[in-house]
């Protein structure tokens, strides 16, 4: 067995985990990176579509060329990356002592580390968990397998496509499939509106002509051998199928785009609170976990629709490893909650201490236009022409806010305008 | 030319826009802002997109290389892009940036992503010379 000794160990090759390898490395601190697959980029490297890096590059990036450049920036910053490293467990010795069990080519690696940053993504929900019955025949995907095997591995899944759910690994996918020849009959959506960034609904089903079916759920598949047809049915206001309603779409692949879930598995076993509402760890404003010297980022932490954030939190959970290295812990602080308030689904971080500036990242419950996003212990508004489930609320908490401000907790609030 | 309903794009206020060219001028209704009227005078005048998609790659370390256009191309091009990509492949190694068809509705194709050599059967460990 070897034994390898860093400040900081990363666990997942992604955008958050490349960016708080890097960051780590060049705040001075030895860091290594851990990533399963035979190489890093995560999700982006199978993403061929621009939209990626306005806000960290100043570029409109492919996925692809987003990944290469964070790719290049963890290799200047002299971070160490193990490859077709899978961890197997991780043991929390003492606060500031972790050790990471890793599976790597060369035998178990025995990773010791003082603060240990989890970046390990989100999976995608499956046909299992969205309520759909029927028949298991081949002609299944979730929308992220449609993509690696369509654009990392050139393989059309099917040529009568039927995508249930709008989220926008889906409605990039319905596009794809329209380009490559195959025929997309019905993007379904449960939801009254669509679970994906408006540009994409434009973009990858108006533009060629794909209808997008809201209030709508598909309640079986059948096929034998392979996927014949799905059925499909309207729904109420409690989202349950109404009877009579039903009709038959034929197809013969059927791709689930129901959104994703953060893989927070290994923080649950270390003993990390799970907030039920973003499915991912409870966290401080430098994205710590309950568990001293955890920290999250990215999709592990909260479900991102843009890279950026994910890079970002990678950064600050980076600049928080290297608070808690320096210091052998996070300095005491006076944590105050951040409660979710009127139309908030959910918000992160958990909790803010006031002693320097903090970013939230939230999504509200349902669409709204002309509203103020506000945290009224602070005195911070903000004017929104609209919100929308699918694009998240990003809003800075700036560290003066906080100056002269006697506070038990924070609301973040989204209200209508007067 | 008739009624044309498009959704805005440009915020997330997402305006549902009904717009018209009429005697050489645009009418807009709908729009929240100046920036809805510009872009239904894009859509309507001289849509363009981005085409992504993917080229078959001989002796690469992955079949397939991701590749997108230059620059956006009008819109009705779009299919004109992927049908001259259909029967297109490229030798490994594949550089990114690399570019792999030109001039195609005024642009050019090129890599997204690296795709390295893999020597084999029908395949030197170099690219032959064309």
């Amino acid at each position: 067995m070897i034994e390898r000794s860093f400040d900081v160990a990363v666990i997942g090759g992604g955008p958050a985990g490349m960016a708080a390898a890097a960051k780590a490395a060049e705040l001075g601190l030895s860091a290594v990176l851990i990533e399963s697959r035979d190489l890093l980029g995560g999700v982006p490297l199978q993403c061929i579509h621009p939209g990626f890096g306005l806000h960290v590059f100043g570029e409109d990036l492919t996925g692809t060329q987003f990944a290469y450049r964070l790719i290049e920036r963890v290799e200047r910053s002299g971070a160490e990356v193990m490859l077709r490293a899978h961890v197997h467990s991780v043991e929390v010795e003492a606060h500031d002592e972790k050790v990471v069990n890793v599976v790597a080519p060369g035998g178990v690696v025995r990773v010791r580390c003082r603060a240990l940053i989890y970046a390990a993504g989100a999976r995608e929900r499956t046909i299992f968990e969205i309520g759909v019955v029927g028949d298991r025949p081949a002609g299944i995907f979730t929308a992220g397998e449609a993509q690696l095997l369509m654009d990392l591995y050139g393989v059309l899944p099917g040529r009568e496509v039927v995508i249930v759910g709008s989220g926008d690994v889906g409605l990039i996918m319905a596009r794809r499939f329209a380009l490559e020849g195959a025929r997309v009959k019905a993007v379904v959506e449960i939801m009254p509106w669509p679970g994906g960034l408006m540009r994409n609904v434009v973009q990858c089903l108006h533009d060629f002509g794909i209808p997008l079916l809201l209030s709508h759920a598909v309640v079986r598949v059948a096929g034998r051998g392979r996927v014949e047809r799905v059925v499909v049915a309207r729904v109420g206001e409690d989202l349950r199928p109404l009877p009579g309603t039903e009709f038959e779409i034929p197809c013969d692949t059927v791709v689930v785009a129901a959104g994703l879930r953060p893989n927070a598995d290994l923080l649950e076993r270390m003993g990390a609170a799970i907030d039920p509402a973003t499915g991912g760890p409870v966290v401080n404003e430098l994205l710590e976990t309950t568990v001293p010297g955890v920290f999250a980022a990215g999709n592990a932490l909260v479900v991102n629709d843009l890279v950026d954030y994910a890079v970002e939190q990678g950064e600050r959970a980076a600049e928080g490893a290297k608070l808690f290295v320096e210091g052998g812990g996070l300095p005491a602080a006076d944590w105050k909650p951040v409660a979710r308030g009127r139309n908030v689904r959910l918000a992160v971080p958990h909790y803010v201490s006031g002693e320097r500036g903090a970013v939230v990242y939230a999504r509200v419950e349902r669409p709204e236009r002309n509203v103020l996003i506000r945290v009224p212990e602070l005195g911070l508004r903000r004017f929104a022409v609209a919100v929308r489930p699918a694009e998240m609320v990003r809003l800075e908490l700036p560290r003066s806010a906080f100056e002269g401000v006697e506070l038990e907790r924070l609301t973040l609030e989204v209200v209508p305008r007067e | 030319m008739s009624e044309v309903e498009l959704v805005c794009i440009v915020c997330p206020a997402s305006c549902t826009l009904k717009a018209r060219l009429a005697g050489g001028g645009l009418e807009v209704e709908g729009a929240g802002c100046a920036r809805g009227v510009e872009y239904a005078r894009r859509e309507l005048t001289n849509p363009v997109r981005h085409v992504m998609t993917v080229v078959k790659v001989r002796c690469g370390d992955l079949p397939v290389v991701s590749a997108i256009t230059s620059k956006p191309v009008p819109k009705s091009c779009v299919f004109e892009v992927v049908k001259a990509t259909a029967n297109l492949e490229v030798e490994a190694p594949v550089e990114l940036g690399q570019v792999l068809l030109e001039n195609v509705c005024g642009a050019s194709l090129v890599a997204t992503r690296r795709v390295r050599r893999v020597s084999g059967a029908g395949c030197p460990a170099s690219p032959a010379s064309p």
